[in-house]
């Protein structure tokens, strides 16, 4: 959770490093070095593009888990207008580990509900790391429900490494509560869309990722099973998680080619994180499209058009 | 569909792996040596100190329904491989294993069964097959299940026993979650009971789904039923975790169960809640075991 720069982006950051040498040398020193300042920029560039179009399944699960990625309030502040938090599952507590409110999307009001991670320490223990109890999820739902009943549309943001593995949340329901989301969500009778915003943690992130158009961003992931666990279960060895990544294929492209996603976010190169407002504007084109078509949807077809999506999902031969 | 006169599932005790062989068995929980056809008589649950051994999908299913009333359905459906996974293993070398060893197809047996004087559209889940976990064909297979029921107006019944969703077809597997789930919504609106069985262990994305969206959820005596494994939750929280934590016991105690029942009378209270919810009966079943026919006649429109 430490890290800033991730191992796999070293060569760019030591360029980077270099041209600001040169462009502080001559400014101080007087002399002209535009030329090579030119020459290293492209190589920066160029080095860029090769690190990042060929980046591995498990690069991808490390930018979308990067400290200074935006998270759902970020988005929201960047993407929504006069957003009001509304708190609780008005049974048990508030669940700081997936926020929601009512907000204005280019004057559309919209219902939006999202995991949480926490900037820092003291942040992360109030969030939870993103990880929600039974509580967040009964969150989610209350607020489903009253966008249902005022006829809002919904917007989920996926960022969790899953929900919380705990003696409470047992306690308290954890299966049932995803459970019931999962089932409640089939049939809403308001549009529903998804974007994976960095971590697809299992069970955790689907409990609030069932819509009608689901997309992931472009460094996202979302997976059954960390790549962590994958890799500790397959091979007793945590350390093998670069291979479990790329074995168990939880990026974009790998769900899109399994109909599991609509569509794939640009994010600014190297991750969102450089340039949060460019991704930002990217997905709320996407959320406006979608919502363009499916608000003027009669309501059964809207819960039709989603329940056939989740229901062609699965390969399986039938000799 | 005509009824068929199928004894594949009839259980015939005989020697499988984890379960015991030969005259004597011994208990897993006290450690007694049993007699094992006095071990089966019970149900397979120790007389002396209730422990419920685990029922492959076929022992639980000739213990709940009438003699060659069960007619499989979707037996053809069987696992891919759509992401090419190996570790130790290929995938489809592990579907394969797993056949041999339990003779299924797959993870879940799917169909219409009596039970008593009632037909409803039930599942087995057997756990020695990849530990009952789901992926593309089980998800498959409970989604025609709860439609089946839904169009034929029949009750559902699905017995669980499942670590949870299986690894090896990835995001497939999660989304399977997704689909039973959503199809039980509009199975749900119907009005016909679904009485979920929740038996040793339910996990992972098996209970996070279709087997806590039950009108009825019973859990049998003992087993483990929670979202996350304990070994996990040990790791996460460092800390011992409660007495019978994840006990049947334990989640009747939080609320998250209706009841607890033990193995012997499952099926009474099966037919009681049948009974309750103006089930009809299949008329003179017991009396006219042989004429299948007529069965299915007696049957039609039945709601
Ligand atoms: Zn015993």
């Amino acid at each position: 959770m430490h890290i800033k720069e991730l191992e796999f982006e070293k060569p760019i950051i030591e360029l980077e490093k270099r041209i600001q040498e040169l462009k502080s040398s001559s400014s101080d020193e007087g002399f002209d070095l535009s030329k090579e300042i030119k020459d290293l920029e492209e190589k920066v560039n160029d080095k860029k593009m090769e690190i990042f179009r060929n980046i591995t399944a498990w690069q991808r699960t490390q930018i979308a888990r990067h400290p200074k990625r935006p998270y759902t309030l970020d988005y929201i502040g960047l993407i929504m207008e006069d957003f009001i938090e509304l708190h609780g599952d008005r049974t048990f507590y508030d669940d700081l580990a997936i926020v929601g409110g009512i907000a204005s999307l280019d004057e559309r009001t919209v219902v939006v509900i999202g995991h949480q991670k926490g900037r820092d320490t003291k942040e992360n223990l109030k969030r939870n790391f993103g990880m929600a109890n039974p509580e967040g999820y009964r969150k989610a739902l209350r607020l489903m429900k009253f966008a249902e009943k005022f006829s809002f549309p919904v917007i989920t943001f996926i960022d969790t490494p899953g929900a919380y593995p705990g003696i409470g949340a047992e306690e308290r329901g954890q299966a049932c509560a995803i459970a019931t989301n999962l089932k409640e969500m089939a049939s809403l009778t308001v549009p529903i869309v998804t974007v994976v915003i960095g971590e697809g943690g299992s069970g955790g992130a689907l409990g609030i990722s069932i819509g009608n158009y689901i997309y992931m961003l472009e460094y996202s992931v979302y997976y059954v099973c960390s790549p962590e666990a994958c890799s500790s279960i397959l091979w007793r060895d945590v350390s093998k998680a670069t291979i479990a990544a790329e074995l168990q294929g939880i990026t974009g492209k790998d769900l899109l080619k399994f109909g599991v996603i609509d569509g794939i976010i640009p994010e600014t190169l190297g991750g969102s994180h450089k340039n949060p407002e460019e991704t930002a504007k990217n997905i709320k084109t996407t959320l406006k499209k979608a919502f363009e078509e499916l608000c003027s949807m009669p309501t059964e077809k809207l819960i039709s058009q989603r329940y056939e999506k989740y229901r062609k999902i699965g390969e399986y031969s039938t000799i | 569909m005509a009824w068929k006169r199928s004894v594949e599932y009839i259980l015939k005790p005989k020697k499988r792996k984890g379960i015991p062989e030969g005259l004597w068995s011994k208990c897993l929980a006290c450690s007694r040596i049993l007699y094992t056809e006095q071990l089966i008589k019970n149900f397979k649950v120790c007389p002396k100190c209730g422990y419920h051994f685990r029922l492959s999908a076929k022992e639980r299913l000739s213990q709940l329904l009438e003699d060659d009333t069960f007619e499989e359905m979707d037996a053809n459906l069987e696992s891919v491989d759509p992401l090419k996974f190996e570790d130790s293993k290929k995938y489809p070398q592990r579907i394969k294993e797993a056949q041999e060893k339990t003779g299924l197809k797959e993870a879940v047996i799917t169909g219409e069964g009596v039970i008593g004087t009632y037909k409803v559209a039930v599942g087995f889940f057997d756990f020695p097959f990849l530990g009952g976990s789901m992926a593309s064909v089980v998800g498959e297979k409970i989604c025609r299940l709860i439609e089946a029921a839904g169009e034929k107006k029949l009750p559902l019944v699905i017995v669980s026993a499942s670590g949870g969703a299986r690894m090896q077809e990835g995001i497939l597997s999660l989304m399977q979650m997704a689909k039973t789930s959503a199809a039980l919504s509009f199975y749900s609106k119907k009005a016909l009971p679904y009485i979920s069985v929740l038996t040793d262990p339910t996990t992972g994305g098996v209970s996070a789904s279709f087997a806590f969206l039950a009108d009825i959820i019973i859990a049998e005596q003992g087993a483990l039923i929670g979202f996350a494994g304990p070994r996990v939750i040990e790791q996460t929280v460092k800390q011992k975790l409660p007495d019978k934590f994840q006990k049947a016991e334990f989640l009747l105690e939080h609320g998250m169960v209706d009841m607890v029942v033990h193995r012997k009378n499952l099926k009474q209270v099966l037919l009681k809640i049948f009974k309750l919810f103006y089930i009809k009966s299949v008329s003179s079943i017991r009396q006219d075991p042989v004429v299948g026919v007529e069965r299915k006649n007696s049957n039609t429109n039945k709601g």
